[in-house]
Order: structure tokens, then C-alpha cells, then sequence
């Protein structure tokens, strides 16, 4: 179907306004040619991205990085979008938010911020982040409810912080957030380059699985008090089907990087036979309609076997593409994941053989180790 | 599990909104939208913290000349509120 219908809006504008980040997360999907990648839009251009993205119909705007908050404009931006009226997201790590900064974006009109933690106890997220910012996040969080944001805590799960479940938990409740996400680690990027110290067994995930139901239980009996609504997002390396990735590819989602360069998912610039667009060269508009890496997965005319005769191949997409080129090599290939996949064996094998990786150090995310695992510089 | 407020409210925490290019009404929240169809989006827009339900369906039965619709704006609201939309 490539091209042969107009695709629906791109309702979801994730703007990763920098790659810089102060934490060094071991987890982080950023690309880990970030330290290569050191092109930033200028405030004048993302005000543009923005006006056209709405104009093709994004309502959600996400704020990320690295670090959003580095960005000094990041004020003005969003004001810019509150003004177009996207609903705003904030999505960080609490450092460089402090209440001067914090009051000019309730005053620009920031909808809702999304902080990371890294676990419930200090040694462990400031361990895992490389930083010392346990305390500092817990004051962030404080001040964002002190402005009456709704609060989304983020935390990155994995086999060292899966144990503390119920306690990542508590602190969520305690320190106020709506909603937590229990993201258990997708393996892109750094996360990719660290999964052998990541993976959790199937025995941990279904503890802490049946810890976030006992919450849930126990919440639904209490009539009164703060509720917080906890999203448990799948493990998928131990599922039979895949994630519907992004919804599906050139459906709903558009993030533009940094540098400009526009990609249907986030992680989706390694990807061999895409050429990607960038909004300094083509409209949005053109990016998502007629643009080579925007058609190239999307609708099912690209699928294979077994995913092109699939009953469920409107349901999942296929899966990641991401994923399906980092364990087959191939990116058209149906994501591993799925136990229909010819090469399901190798995500059995990546989970199974993950204790015998742990002999080489856990790298920490920073702009040396960038540089050594991509020695020469990206074109 | 809870009684319907006297003067149901949109909560703060939501935000309604027409969206030309969906042609539809929407609810945003922190990372989500859902689209509503016409009856819910006339009854939302309507709960401010000062209409009742009855004010509420009074209203909807002038606006566009139909009767008994009480039950489906009931059963609108108590969804809204489960999904913890309504105040």
C-alpha cells in the first residue's frame, strides 16, 4: 500500500531537542554515535517543525533528549507550542530544574512533565546514572506537584532494580505521580550494548509482575487517598508476539532528532536502506507523506513470511523493525520476538546465554565511550 | 464504585479539544488522547462544576430536539469517571 493512500495524521511529535545529557545512564536507547552527533536545530527551526507538525494535525508534543532542559530556549518553545495548542510533554531527568526554571515554564504553559528514576534507593540510580542525583530528583519531583503538574515517573527496569519493584512503587505513590511507567528495558542503543547485564531471568520479571498486581489490587480496594496509575510496559525478549512498535510504522508517531533528521521511530537511524529525511531540506508534510523512510514499512506491502500471511499482521505490524535488523541483520525480517519468526531461537538465545556475557564491564553512556565504540566519524 | 457528582466536572488533569485535522473532539492527558464521538464531547464540554445532570440533559434534549437521553448521559458520566476524566 505504499503510497497508494494518504496516510492519517502524524499525531505524535517527539522533538529530542539535544543528545546531551548530564546522566550517563547504562540503559539509555539514545544512538551511540551521540558524541558524532553534535548538530542542534536552531530555536527559529524547531518553532518551524512545530507550526508545520501541527498544522498536519500533531496534538502530543514531547520534549525530550538527552536532556531538554539544556535547550535555553526551552521556554520559548514551549510557549510556541502552547500557543499552537499541543498538549506539552517534559520528558526528564530533573536535572536543570530548578524553580526559577520550573516557574517560567508553568508560566509558558507546560502541560505535564515525565521525570526518570533509576530505582527507589540512592546507591543503586546513582550507580546506574552514573550521577548523584537520587536526592535531586526526589526534590524535582516535589517541585513539579508544587506547580500542580501531572506527574509521570519514569523508571527503566532491569534485572538489579526488578527485586525493588515494590518499593519504586511506594515512592511513586509517596512522592505523588498520576501515573508510573515500569518500562522494562527495550534494547536499543546503550541498553543494546549493556543487555547481557540488563536481562533479567523470566522467574525475576514474574515476581515483580505479580508485585505491580497486589498494588493494583490492594489500590482498587481503597476509596480514598492518592492513586496513581501503574503501567507495566512488556518485556517483550520474553513474549511469543511482538510489540505493535510505534503502532505502526508512519502511523501515528514522527520524531525529529536533534540534528533535524525526521524518522518514524526514535531509534530508527542505524537502520540500513532507509535514506532519511531531515527538516531542514523538505517539509514536514513531505517528510511524512511521500518520504522514502516514512513509506518504507508503512502499511503491510514490505512484509515477508510469516508476517505477510499473518492473521495478526494488522494488530502488531510486524513488530519493530529496530529490532528485527539488530538480531537478524535484516530490517523487512518479522521482529524475532515472535515465535513465528524463523529466527525466534536467537531472542531464546540472547536471554539464556546473557549470564555468561557479564564478563565484559557495563558501559556507562558518556561522549568517550561513544567515541571508542564509533572510531571513525559518521558521514 | 463511587456516586456520580451533583455537579460533574472535567478534570483539571484533562484537556478537551477540537482537532481540525481529525475532525473529531479529543481528551489530552499526560502522553495520550482519545478520541470522543459527538454525544460525548457535547456532554463533556458541558460539565463545568455548575450544571447537574438534569441541567445537563435539559440542555442536550433543546439543543437538539430529542427526549430520554438521561440514561446515556448517566451512563457517559460514569465511564468518564471510572477512566477518572470527571471530578
Amino acid at each position: 500500500m505504499a503510497g497508494s493512500t494518504e496516510p492519517g495524521p502524524p499525531l505524535w511529535l517527539l522533538a529530542e531537542l539535544t543528545y546531551r545529557c548530564p546522566l550517563h545512564c547504562v540503559f539509555c536507547y539514545n544512538p551511540t554515535q551521540h558524541a558524532r552527533l553534535r548538530d542542534e536545530l536552531t530555536t527559529a527551526q524547531w518553532v518551524d517543525v512545530m507550526r508545520q507538525a501541527r498544522a498536519l494535525g500533531a496534538a502530543q508534543l514531547g520534549f525530550s533528549g538527552g536532556e531538554p532542559l539544556l535547550r535555553d530556549d526551552l521556554e520559548e518553545l514551549v510557549q510556541e507550542a502552547h500557543r499552537l495548542g499541543y498538549y506539552t510533554n517534559l520528558i526528564t531527568s530533573g536535572v536543570g530544574l530548578t524553580p526559577a526554571r520550573a516557574q517560567r515554564l508553568k508560566d509558558a504553559g507546560l502541560d505535564h512533565v515525565q521525570l526518570s528514576f533509576q530505582d527507589s534507593t540512592r546507591e543503586l540510580n546513582d550507580f546506574l546514572s552514573h550521577t548523584r542525583t537520587f536526592d535531586l530528583k526526589q526534590k524535582v519531583a516535589r517541585l513539579i506537584k508544587a506547580h500542580d503538574w501531572p506527574m509521570v515517573m519514569n523508571c527503566v527496569l532491569h534485572r538489579h532494580n526488578l527485586p525493588h519493584v515494590r518499593k519504586i512503587i511506594d515512592m511513586a505513590v509517596a512522592l505523588e505521580a498520576e501515573y508510573l511507567e515500569l518500562a522494562n528495558t527495550q534494547y536499543y542503543g546503550w541498553a543494546w550494548v549493556n543487555r547481557d547485564h540488563l536481562m533479567p531471568t523470566r522467574e525475576e520479571l514474574q515476581r515483580a509482575e505479580a508485585e505491580v498486581k497486589a498494588f493494583r489490587v490492594e489500590q482498587e480496594a481503597k476509596s480514598e487517598g492518592h492513586q496513581c496509575r501503574v503501567l507495566f510496559v512488556v518485556p517483550d525478549y520474553f513474549e511469543e508476539r511482538p510489540k505493535a512498535c510505534m503502532n505502526g510504522w508512519g502511523s501515528v508517531f514522527l520524531s525529529v532528532a536533534p540534528d533535524g533528521m525526521a524518522m518514524p521511530c526514535h531509534n530508527a537511524r542505524d537502520l540500513p536502506g532507509l535514506s532519511l529525511p531531515n527538516v531542514t531540506t523538505s517539509s514536514v508534510a513531505d517528510i511524512w507523506r511521500r518520504s522514502q523512510a516514512f513509506n518504507a514499512f508503512r502499511g503491510d506491502a514490505w512484509m515477508k513470511p510469516p508476517c505477510r500471511d499473518c492473521d495478526e499482521r494488522h494488530k502488531d505490524f510486524g513488530g519493530c523493525r529496530c529490532q528485527a535488523f539488530l538480531i537478524t541483520g535484516d530490517p523487512t525480517q518479522a521482529d524475532p520476538v515472535c515465535s513465528k519468526s524463523p529466527h525466534h531461537e536467537q531472542v531464546v538465545r540472547l536471554v539464556k546465554q546473557a549470564p555468561q556475557g557479564r564478563v565484559v564491564p557495563i558501559v556507562f553512556r558518556s561522549d568517550d565511550e561513544s567515541r571508542l565504540l564509533h572510531p571513525q566519524a559518521m558521514p | 464504585m463511587n456516586t456520580l457528582p451533583a455537579q460533574p466536572r472535567l478534570s483539571r488533569r484533562f484537556r478537551l479539544q477540537y482537532e481540525e485535522a481529525q475532525q473529531k473532539w479529543v481528551l489530552l492527558y499526560p502522553e495520550g488522547m482519545v478520541q470522543l464521538n459527538q454525544s460525548a464531547a457535547e456532554i463533556l464540554q458541558r460539565c463545568n462544576g455548575e450544571r447537574t445532570l438534569d441541567n445537563i440533559v435539559a440542555e442536550l434534549e433543546g439543543a437538539f430536539g430529542v427526549t430520554g437521553i438521561a440514561p446515556e448521559v448517566r451512563a457517559l458520566l460514569e465511564e468518564g469517571q471510572r477512566r477518572g476524566w470527571i471530578d
